[in-house]
């Protein structure tokens, strides 16, 4: 039942991508899409919501595809859950985009693919067999790579869609092996006969790496991230909102579907390896938000820092499970999956919030904002929010996950493998590291685009954003806080999927009084965001009212102290450059080769001093320059064939055709 | 009976935390005076800053946000939650379980955030120098307090405050290897978190030098009085913690009677004296590090820290 319902919301997406032609010649075309397309994605949350909350799986296979498989549809738990993520994800992106949309001037090369790009995120989600999984995903790849090059005019966004088509078809070229290799030679490419026959270790151990390539580059693993800092922010804003908040996590569904349902049981050194390219992931993620002045390509890094957070705990699940363990477990893959629908909400609003900012100043580059707060109170306080909450602050929803996931770590000594006693402490310090950077990201961004006075003429005139805008990032936002203060029902939500793919659950949530969230046992560990929230609340009210009692409520306003400076020009201020750069030089250094060089003008010369700093991607050097360097190489020699003579053309058909001969006769 | 022995328990640590703040920080203050064969300025010193601070009108900067105006709200409550929830004298703390050690820190990492913002609300270079200084110190200063949390957890079998502080006072572990790095390097951390030397110097007011201060430079007023105030709990809960863990003796339990109160009390007083008698000779025995030589104190605490889990995760015996 279910399913056939949210096929059929699947279906009003796809039937909305043709009209959207002509819908986009009208001005009122927009909203009425977009309304349209919050409806569908209101249907299929709740479709999504029934059948987790309920506990229904329904199936349904259409004659489609493959004719001696079909195309098989399922809702399970797992699928359930994602559906809520992906659908409350697009919903907030439709209801953003019925006020932001109408900025948009090329609305013919937006809407027919917008409607699109959701029906292939959801179907990706309910596919129940490899044939339909990889047309989704390729559909969902395509769409997307469409929406990215929605601007082509920009020769920027000309190469993002290179480098994305070009890594997108590479990771579905790895997902179509995994499954290939998981199908086994008799073709069963139906999930659940793949469920059934468990592959040989060997086996599995390709299942794993490819999946971990093919998912790993959707989702934004190093060294695979390349492509994402590129091509989310190349899209309007909705978009990358839905590209770093919704399709990174069906990625990550991939990744669960495939490695934790279909593989059959894990290797204990399968978390290992998700562990350390999750750690690894989420601390070059946020130093590469650290150091880039682009703000929406800032928001981009840090989704792929957060991806790396979720795998940390997708790998400690895998260790977990390897061994037995099954609350931790639990406990481990409830992390992750929380922390992914968190990272869904947060990132939303800011992308939200980077396309009022860019609406209103024309501006991404962070070095020419400024003083925002003042001109865009609502979409600043929204910002705001989600800027503490991406920066694991209580009592918001990133700080509940990320305690999860240290909560988890802090059950592995009790593995039995050494690899795993040596790495599980280092992935927990990496991960510490990168949440404490994380802080210092946004404390960056917000510091630098919304404090302080305005760098520009354009910022200094910038307008509030419209209503529908403010009224998603402010209904994203408000769900940070609750998330951030019920843990507890959102790990009750989830335990189906637990229960569904580990056997194990954690404790009901509900049961404990006052709404504490005990993820094992009370003595060991709790933590009440309601509590804590109130008592925040409590205190600063009673700091506010005895202030209001005791002292003096005159306030003056006068010109900046600043040590006594008179009034600087405002390029004074701290720019988002020299923000970084006290950790630029204690960890830039290293891994990115910083240099800085300052050149001083003579004595006497009015010139002004300059300083530069260069900045190296390892990766980019050392991984993929290598690489297109070969295949040009490659492609140079290879291009003496297009100038031969006829003859030549000639002979080499004949020896083909021997070649073929000859292999065919052996 | 117990819930309202609980919750008087809570309501005077509460009280007590604030009460007591300024007094240690004036303390540290006479002693470091002394040392210096200086007289200093009396024990109450504090108290009568935050006074006069709060009677004077506030001076904020024409082009100050709202943001301004509220994070010293923000800051001070944060700060005294969690000093609230770090054991002083007694355990039975009634809301201990809301937040464990983890939650603790991170309240103490909200309030820094709000401070580094409101750093930058103005648009002067001195808040500028002040958040992003800060940003940096505490990149370093949250994993390494995280590595000692690490540490304590895995000795203790939890995160809960409450419950580490009885492990150790139930005295099963005696001296661990795992015990001394974590001590090390929460040493450290307190140090660098609470702005003292040699990371950043709390009575400087040159220019270059600052850190926190220079986040804090255009406060005056009540604001200003409200963020001193936060400073000194914050310290206060530093003390404590270092206290609770190490020294947990006197501490009165969780079902304690009213002399295990009162004796818990007068520990703890000789506690915050010996902790401030110690930062205050630590003090003036070691001069203020430049600025960038701080990461590599913190990447210490760091790798101590780290050392410590390590040890533990590898062999309960360390």
């Amino acid at each position: 039942m279910g399913v056939t319902f949210a096929l059929a919301g699947i279906a009003v997406l796809l039937g909305l991508a043709l009209p959207a032609i002509a819908l986009a010649r009208v001005k009122t075309g927009t909203p009425i899409l977009y309304g349209i397309a919050l409806l569908a994605s209101l249907g299929l949350l709740a479709a999504g919501a029934i059948s987790l909350l309920g506990g229904v799986e329904s199936e349904t296979v259409l004659p489609l595809g493959l004719p001696w498989v079909g195309a098989h549809f399922r809702i399970d738990a797992l699928s359930a859950a994602f559906l809520v993520i992906v659908n409350l994800g697009a919903a907030g992106a439709s209801l953003y985009a019925i006020g932001y949309g109408s900025h948009e001037h090329w609305p013919a090369r937006v809407l027919p693919f917008y409607p699109a790009f959701l029906a292939g995120m959801n179907l990706v989600v309910l596919s129940a067999d490899a044939f339909s999984f990889l047309l989704s995903w390729e559909f969902m790849s395509l769409a997307s790579w469409a929406l990215v090059m929605a601007h082509h005019r920009d020769p920027e966004n000309r190469r993002a869609g290179y480098v994305y088509i070009l890594m997108a078809s590479f990771g579905t070229l790895a997902l179509l092996l995994a499954f290939g290799l998981l199908a086994g030679p008799d073709g069963h490419y139906d999930f659940a006969t793949m469920r059934a026959m468990s592959p040989a270790p060997l086996l599995a151990t390709f299942v794993l790496v490819l999946t971990l390539i093919g998912t790993g580059s959707k989702a934004g693993l190093v060294p695979l991230h390349v492509w994402l800092p590129l091509a989310h922010p190349a899209a309007p804003s909705h978009i990358s909102a839905l590209m770093s908040g919704v399709m990174t996590k069906v990625a990550v569904y991939a990744f669960i579907r495939i490695v934790f349902d279909l593989s059959g049981p894990p290797d204990w050194w399968w978390g290992l390896a998700v562990l350390a390219a999750g750690a690894g992931t989420a601390v070059m993620g946020v130093l590469y938000a650290l150091f880039e002045n682009d703000l929406k390509r800032v928001f981009a890094y840090s989704t792929i820092e957060n991806v790396g957070i979720i795998f940390v705990g997708l790998g400690l699940a895998l260790a977990f499970e390897a061994n037995n363990f099954g609350a931790a477990a639990a406990l481990a893959l409830s992390a992750a999956l929380f922390h992914a629908f968190n990272h869904m909400l947060f990132k939303s609003v800011l992308f939200f919030g980077a396309g009022a900012v860019l609406n209103a100043t024309g501006e991404r580059n962070m070095e020419r904002m400024g003083g925002l707060i003042h001109r865009m109170p609502g979409t600043a306080f929204a910002v705001l929010t989600a800027c503490a909450a991406i920066s694991a602050l209580p009592p918001l929803n990133g700080f509940a996950s990320e305690w999860m996931i240290f909560q988890a770590i802090l059950l592995s000594p009790e593995l039995p493998q050494w690899g795993l006693k040596v790495l599980v402490p280092a992935g927990g310090a990496l991960l510490a590291l990168a949440a404490a950077l994380a802080a210092a990201c946004f404390i960056r961004v917000f510091g630098v685009c919304f404090l302080g006075r305005p760098r520009t003429p354009a910022a200094g005139a910038a307008k509030e954003t419209d209503v529908f805008s403010r009224a998603a990032m402010f209904a994203f936002a408000g769900l940070c806080l609750i998330a951030g203060i019920l843990p507890g029902l959102a790990v009750d939500a989830i335990s189906p999927v637990t229960q569904l793919l580990l056997s194990a659950r954690l404790p009901i949530q509900a049961a404990i009084p006052s709404l504490t969230f005990v993820p094992i046992a009370a003595e060991r560990s709790s933590y009440n965001g309601l509590l804590v929230f109130l008592f925040i609340a409590a205190s600063a009210s009673i700091a506010a009212f005895g202030i209001h009692l005791l002292a003096s409520k005159a306030i003056r306003r006068g010109p900046a102290w600043d040590c006594g400076f008179p009034n600087a020009a405002p390029i004074t201020q701290y720019s988002a450059g020299s923000f970084a750069q006290p950790i630029r030089r204690v960890f830039g250094t290293l891994l990115f080769r910083a240099r800085e060089r300052v050149t001083m003008p003579p004595p006497g010369s009015m010139v002004p001093a300059r300083i530069d700093v260069e900045m190296r991607d390892l990766v980019w050097d050392y991984v993929y320059a290598p690489i297109a360097g070969i295949v040009g190489t490659i492609a140079e020699r290879m291009n003496v064939l297009q100038f031969l003579t006829i003859r030549r053309y000639l002979t080499f058909v004949f020896l083909a055709l021997v070649l073929l001969l000859v292999v065919v006769a052996i | 009976m117990s819930a309202i022995r609980d919750l008087a328990v809570q309501g005077m640590q509460m009280a007590l935390v604030l009460l007591l703040a300024p007094l240690l920080t004036g303390f540290v203050r006479k002693v470091k005076a002394r040392l210096l064969r200086r007289q200093g300025p009396p024990l109450i010193q504090p108290y009568r800053d935050l006074l006069r601070l709060l009677h004077k009108e506030a001076v904020v900067a024409v082009n100050a946000s709202w943001l301004f105006r509220a994070v010293p709200y923000l800051v001070f409550a944060a700060t005294w939650v969690a000093a609230a929830l770090v054991p002083t004298f007694a355990t039975g703390l009634l809301f201990s379980w809301s937040a464990d050690l983890i939650a603790i820190v991170a309240l103490l990492g909200s309030a820094r955030f709000f401070l580094a913002l409101a750093g930058m609300d103005i648009g002067t270079s001195f808040g500028g120098i002040g958040s992003s200084r800060e940003a940096m110190i505490a990149s370093l200063a949250e994993p390494a307090m995280m590595m000692v949390i690490f540490s304590l957890a895995l000795i203790a079998g939890s995160t809960q405050l409450s419950a580490i502080a009885a492990y150790m006072l139930s005295l099963q572990e005696g001296l661990r290897v795992t015990l001394g790095l974590a001590l090390i390097a929460l040493v450290m951390v307190a140090i660098a978190e609470n702005a003292r030397i040699p990371v950043d110097n709390p009575a400087t007011h040159l220019e270059l030098t600052m850190v926190h201060e220079a986040m804090v430079l255009e406060y005056s007023g009540r604001h200003l009085a409200l963020i001193e105030l936060a400073a000194s709990l914050k310290l206060l809960l530093y003390v404590s913690l270092i206290g609770c863990l190490f020294v947990p003796w006197g501490l009165a339990p969780v079902e304690g009677t009213v002399p295990d109160y009162i004796f818990g009390i007068l520990a703890y007083a000789a506690k915050l004296f010996a902790g401030g008698l110690a930062l205050g000779i630590f003090e003036i025995s070691i001069a203020k590090m430049r600025v960038f030589r701080v990461p590599a104190f913190l990447g210490a605490a760091l790798m101590l820290g780290l050392l410590g889990a390590l040890l533990r995760f590898v062999s309960g015996s360390f």
